[in-house]
């Protein structure tokens, strides 16, 4: 089998659990559209063309919100006036921006996930991380080039996520306690954390109410890659894609992600191998919690600016989400958090244009989770033979030694 | 009930799983059906109880012609089926668990009239003297007894043709024997039965016909009474097949393996290991016999480095090894083959050439400076499906997808594939057929002839008399006897299995 038809045939149901989802959202907004609804009995014809039209326009929005207007994109290019350029393009960069963070803390838990761990922590470690590079860039401030500061910064959260993605993962190896009590507990004192440190009058913002850190905009920030106004899309998704290629790479290239994937199938296999059980938990742990503290970096130095208590925002539990509809694949995190990031940022075009609640989205994407976990429905709703083997297969091929 | 699948062919994507198959059994008698892993029998048995249509052929049940739509047409017709692996609820008692699908209800809201149907299981329990104890819960009877609750099942939904998938795989010898006496008394009331098994002994044994699948055809057909071990086995496999692989005289050489007063604790802190002294010198096999549960899983794994030994010396050559790693122990030219291939010597879910290099990922040519040298992985595991004759369509096929008997030439082909001093196979042929009996015993025998040490643990007597150069027989954690191969008998080495020391040689 070719690779590209492996690829798809591996994406079938993901994608499908997709549009399911989506058919599902479409009758929910038919049943939710009372007014049209009220005038089935008077006008059917006009009623159920009313009825497609709002689906329509809904999810129309929401494309447009997330990847913006061909027309209007071509128009302002043509133009070449650099305000309009950047209103035309924001809403494609702002899905981007959006993905970021998700590409960052999906690649975590698809790690974590490869290694036979289940991270929940995500969250905790996103923040920490996030709580680290504002340390950094408000004791560096003044003292150091910008540049300096963003990389210390960046890499103090990545160490940051990964101690506390390691601590549970150390635990486990070492006495057995299920890593997913403990990373769901690391996440409440991850932020009490947070919320501690912002107490201290060296971060907090001076003259502020609520628990934000100070603005870091005016010490250090991640450069963006289009030199427009209003657009936020830095280097930071550059380096997301690049942590998915890494992440492939040591998944598939190097012995200590064969050891790691060897641990999270099967672990006695792996200790009969002679590999090390122990190290292989730890490892994914730190990983997992390495990359979405990094996230956390550039989120908090790049497009928000400001450590608050809700900057994650439920990313680390999304993030479980998009790595199991992304099959564990790097390449697949980063499809599904572009999709989710799409649907997050056009969602808000929908809710303002076509009064479809933003909650609807919520809805399509918790069933988009749970079709991507029960395969078997999506295979009986689309009717999708499974091609399994034949038991006890008779077969005898000559090994085949291409590539 | 006499029983007959007339021309059936199954085909699967790429496999055709039953070629025109015809057999018939008569009423109250045995058909054994003997084939290897992937001749097609669970096919044909899926097929007969329902949960397979066929693509064309016949099924008659006293010549009538019966259409199978799903496995309730099939009990409906009066076949039940015993599976390999057993469909029980482990917190039902067998009442429950036997009427669980078929229960008789009384009164107005159908409640489950437990005294009808216990009194039926008893009856049905004595008359064929299954000897189950109705009001047991599954999950403390043994195995063997579980398999009996499986038989209630078919006969308490009036089965009179009882289909019984690889029975003996599960069972103990005297476990076996007790099954034949059950399928006698069976058939003597008239039910017909199907025994489909790998084993020779026992369709020769139990059953009246013998047909032969290979490769999803009918290879032929023998009669019990005139037909030998050596003809069905060369029907099975579809050339001559050597039973006993021949082996020259053990040529003993330095002292590889040495145990002394080795101590071990299982997993409940019990003493499995109780002061086992051994050599195992190079160029010969020394074979360690005895029932399962006698403490030599734990020897094994405290060779092997899984397991911390309590007390004792062990050395390999002359490094100590009483504190090493699996690792440490792999590294010094040890294979190591594992009682238990699904758990603990595959990755299922792996390639084949993953689980080809599983424990020699981190040498060279495979990786270098941890990164993986993908061709050469390819390349090895290639070399390795064709030197060790490994079925499957590719080197990026998922292990789970193999045979048992390819599946353990990945783990054999992977543990040969570096020089070893001493090879430690446990229980390597279990569940296999004989033709892949016979290509593991000969790899082995060639490590032996080129200087390897051999220590086979087993609990078939056939594989521990045609291998070992010196059998040694394990008796609740020691010891109890060691014998040359030439002076073991199925006797005297069960007498030693079963506790009894004498003879010369006997250990302390």
């Amino acid at each position: 089998m070719s690779r590209t038809k492996r690829v798809l045939r591996a994406a079938r149901v993901p994608i499908l659990a997709v549009v399911t989802a989506l058919l599902i959202g479409a009758i929910l907004i038919i049943l939710t559209d009372f007014d049209n609804l009220s005038r089935l009995g008077t006008d059917p014809v006009g009623a159920v063309l009313a009825l497609i039209g709002g689906v329509v326009s809904g999810y129309g929005a929401m494309l447009t919100g997330a990847f913006g207007d061909p027309a209007r994109i071509l128009a302002a290019i043509s133009s070449g006036s650099a305000n309009d350029i950047a209103t035309a393009i924001r809403p494609i960069t702002e899905t981007l921006v959006a993905a970021t963070p998700l590409i960052f803390a999906g690649l975590g838990v698809a790690i974590s996930f490869r290694g036979g761990m289940f991270n929940i922590g995500g969250d905790g470690q996103l923040i920490l991380g996030a709580l680290a590079a504002t340390i950094v860039a408000i004791v560096l401030a003044g003292q150091v080039p910008p540049f300096i500061i963003l990389v210390v910064s960046i890499i103090a959260a990545t160490i940051a996520g990964g101690v506390w993605g390691f601590f549970p993962g150390f635990l486990k190896a070492r006495t057995g306690a299920h890593e997913v009590i403990t990373t769901i507990m690391l996440n409440y004192i991850a932020a009490l954390v947070v919320y501690f440190a912002l107490r201290s009058p060296e971060i907090r913002a001076a003259g502020s109410t609520s628990p934000v850190s100070k603005s870091l905009g005016p010490i250090v920030d991640v450069p963006t890659i289009i030199p427009l106004p209003g657009i936020r899309l830095d280097y930071g998704f550059v380096v997301a894609l690049l942590m998915a290629v890494a992440v492939s790479a040591l998944l598939f290239r190097t012995t200590k992600g064969f050891e790691l994937r060897a641990a999270g199938f099967n672990l006695t296999a792996a200790r009969y191998a002679g590999m090390s059980a122990g190290g292989s938990m730890m490892l994914a742990m730190a990983l997992s919690g390495a990359l979405a503290g990094m996230g956390g970096g550039f989120m908090v130095i790049g497009t928000v600016g400001q450590l608050s208590l809700d900057l994650s925002g439920g990313i680390g539990f999304t993030a479980i989400a998009l790595a199991l509809l992304a099959g564990l694949r790097p390449s697949g995190v980063v499809v599904a958090a572009l999709l989710f990031g799409a649907m997050t940022n056009g969602g808000k075009l929908m809710g303002i244009q076509s009064g479809i609640p933003f909650d609807l989205l919520g809805f399509i994407m918790a069933l988009v989770i749970m079709f991507v976990a029960a395969p078997g429905l999506i295979r009986s709703i689309w009717r999708i033979k499974v091609d399994k083997p034949a038991p006890e297969l008779a077969v005898s091929v000559q090994p085949t030694a291409s590539e | 009930m006499r029983l007959e699948l007339r021309d059936i062919t199954k085909q699967f994507p790429g496999v055709l799983a039953n070629d025109r198959i015809s057999i018939a059994a008569d009423r109250g008698k045995v058909l054994g059906l003997l084939g290897e892993n992937g001749a097609g029998k669970t096919t044909l048995m899926n097929i007969l109880s329902g949960l397979y249509k066929p693509d064309s052929g016949q099924i008659f049940i006293d010549g009538e012609e019966r259409v199978f739509g799903d496995p309730a047409a099939a009990i409906h017709a009066g076949v039940g089926m015993v599976h390999q692996h057993f469909m029980l609820v482990p917190v039902f008692d067998v009442v429950e668990a036997v009427a669980l699908g078929a229960e008789t209800v009384s009164g107005p809201f159908g409640t489950f009239d437990r005294a009808a149907a216990r009194a039926r299981i008893v009856e049905l329990s004595e008359r064929y003297r299954l000897e189950v104890d109705p009001d047991a819960k599954i999950e403390s009877l043994p195995v063997g007894l579980r398999q009996r609750v499986e038989i209630l099942k078919a006969l308490y939904r009036h089965s009179d043709i009882l289909v019984l998938d690889e029975p003996s795989a599960v069972l103990t010898p005297s476990e076996t024997e007790e099954l034949f006496g059950i399928i006698r008394s069976l058939t003597a009331t008239g039910t017909t039965v199907v025994f489909i098994t790998h084993k020779l002994n026992e369709v020769l044994e139990v059953a009246d016909d013998i047909v032969v699948l290979r490769r999803g055809r009918v290879a032929g057909s023998a009669n019990p009474k005139t037909t030998t071990r050596q003809e069905l086995a060369n029907l099975m496999v579809g050339r001559d097949v050597e039973l006993i692989v021949p082996k020259g005289p053990a040529n003993p050489g330095k002292i590889v393996l040495s145990l002394q007063g080795v101590k071990v604790r299982d997993d409940r802190l019990d003493m499995a290991v109780d002061g086992v002294d051994l050599e195992v010198r190079g160029g010969e096999i020394v074979a360690i016999a005895g029932v399962q549960g006698n403490g030599q899983t734990e020897l094994v794994e405290a060779i092997v480095g899984l397991r911390q030994i309590d007390a004792g010396q062990m050395t390999i050559g002359d490094q100590h090894i009483e504190r090493s790693s699996p690792r440490q122990v792999s590294d010094l030219g040890v294979a190591h083959i594992p009682e238990d291939r699904g758990r603990d010597g595959l990755i299922a879910h792996m390639s084949v050439a993953e689980n080809y290099i599983l424990d020699t990922y981190h040498r060279e040519p495979y990786s270098k400076r941890g990164i993986f040298d993908r061709k050469a992985v390819r390349d090895g595991a290639a070399k390795g499906v064709k030197d060790f004759d490994i079925r499957t369509p590719s080197v990026d096929t998922s292990a789970s997808s193999l045979s048992g008997g390819n599946q353990q030439k990945v783990v054999v082909a992977r543990e040969f594939s570096v020089p070893v001093q001493l090879v430690v196979a446990a229980q390597p042929t279990r569940g296999l057929d004989v033709g892949s009996i016979e290509y593991i015993h000969r790899r082995i025998i060639e490590q032996r002839d080129a200087g390897a040490a051999i220590l086979i643990v087993s609990t078939e007597l056939d594989e521990v008399l045609a291998v070992g150069d010196r059998i040694a027989v394990m008796y609740d954690g020691k010891i109890v006897g060691i014998l040359s191969g030439a002076d073991a008998t199925h006797e005297n080495l069960g007498l030693l299995m079963g506790g009894a020391t004498f003879g010369p040689g006997a250990a302390a």
